[in-house]
């Protein structure tokens, strides 16, 4: 009966929001801190944020070899 | 009737705690805590390789662990292996179905995945035996097309669906181990956390989501975006999300937090976001849209620093390398580029 189906539907939405609710949340100043802070500790790691010199970039366009 | 009501009052009920409780922990905002950083300077990165070979539209693209080695997925019907800095085809896979929308590469580098409007997932393995690469498994059970695959190892995989949910699939017996329902639209993409416990499905709802994969429940639910979420992401450290959406907009959500951080948007952009990867440090965000270009943005300032212009067509797929030293863009001009 489509009422009752309906009314199993509600109940998992209702059951899923109340673990939603329930979670533990910690301060954004808190969560904003910390990616801030990866962000600046990893920036050197990043080359695509540094930046790499051409000796050592895998895709460096190939020099072209010629025989003397 | 009057069960229905009650019930009905208590989701009202539950969705106005959770706001509140929300609102509660928001003391501040990532602006203010950044407020001290200077913008990063702008970035402009030039296309080392261009990837030739796919003869139709490209529609998804997914680096190997190993950062040299990825695989695209072309509507031209095949998968393509390609050793990006070489630029040679390790493996041009002939797939029984053209419709192809996502594809997969196993953090192993033995597999690849993909599936699409023939609703199925399917494995290949590449290190077979006579050197072949064959089909390994088929994995059929979604009633609606496979938008999006993410191999946990070489014994399991997560696919998300247009049927509105994602399961986690043991590749071995080729049978589904768990079924994550709960998205009210197509779930178009997914992203598995660095340590492999979480992963995170965006919708055709205008949510996000957040799934325990072992406890097999949604934990986190994110709203906020005015249309599809067509692109997801984890942030390098796994605390945060990434989404990208037809609203032409990119959202951080803090998954601590459980609540939006910033909006990236910008007047001029008006097309809708494709695809989407965060640098390695996290800092720079990349997004592929629909007007052919991907923006980039400091994440932590939300200010576009750079563009990557380059393509006939829409962007449909980005992926940054795993030790950060590429990006790749794929798009229907049929071409994939690898930019740093």
């Amino acid at each position: 009966m489509s009422g009752s189906s309906s009314i199993v539907a509600m109940k998992k939405v209702v059951q899923q929001l109340r673990l939603e609710a329930g979670i533990n949340r910690v301060k954004v100043s808190q969560a904003a801190a910390d990616l801030q802070q990866f962000c600046l500790e990893h920036a050197q790691q990043d080359p695509l944020l540094c930046g790499m010199a051409t000796s050592t970039n895998p895709f460096r366009p190939q020099k072209v070899c010629s025989f003397l | 009737m009057g069960e229905m009501e009650e019930l009905r009052k208590e989701m009202e009920n539950l969705k106005d705690q959770i706001t509140a409780a929300r609102k509660t922990f928001q003391d501040s905002t990532l602006q203010e805590a950044a407020a001290g950083v200077t913008v990063v300077g702008r970035v402009q990165l030039k296309t080392r390789k261009t990837l030739r070979g796919h003869l139709a539209k490209i529609y998804a693209m997914h680096w190997g662990t190993d950062s040299t080695l990825c695989v695209s997925a072309s509507q031209d019907g095949k998968l393509i292996v390609w050793d990006t800095i070489t630029t040679n085809k390790v493996n041009a896979i002939p797939l029984k179905s053209s419709w192809v929308m996502t594809c997969a590469y196993a953090p192993s580098g033995n597999l690849v995945a993909c599936g699409g409007l023939d609703n199925m997932c399917s494995i290949y393995n590449l290190k077979g035996k006579d050197g072949n690469v064959k089909v390994m498994r088929e994995l059929a059970a979604h009633t609606g097309y496979l938008s999006c695959c993410r191999f946990l190892s070489d014994t399991e995989i997560i696919t998300s669906s247009g049927d509105c949910t994602c399961v986690l699939w043991d590749i071995e017996t080729g049978t589904q181990k768990t079924v994550f329902a709960g998205h009210q639209g197509d779930a178009m993409s997914l992203g598995v956390s660095p340590d492999f416990k979480y992963f995170i499905s965006g919708a055709c709802d205008f949510t996000a989501k957040l799934w325990d994969i072992r406890e097999a429940e949604c934990r986190q639910t994110f709203g906020g975006h005015e249309s599809d979420i067509n692109a997801i992401g984890f942030f390098p450290n796994g605390n945060a999300v990434i989404t990208g959406s037809d609203d032409a907009t990119c959202k951080l959500y803090d998954l601590r937090a459980d609540q939006e951080l910033l909006t990236y948007q910008d007047s001029s952009i008006m097309c809708g976001v494709t695809s989407l990867a965060p640098s390695k440090s996290g800092r720079l965000l990349l997004a592929g849209h629909d007007d052919f270009n991907v923006n980039i943005w400091d994440m932590l300032k939300a200010e576009r620093v750079g563009v990557l212009a380059g393509h006939d067509n829409r962007v449909s797929c980005i992926g940054v390398s795993s030790d950060g030293m590429a990006c790749c863009t794929g798009s229907w001009d049929s071409f994939l580029k690898i930019w740093n």
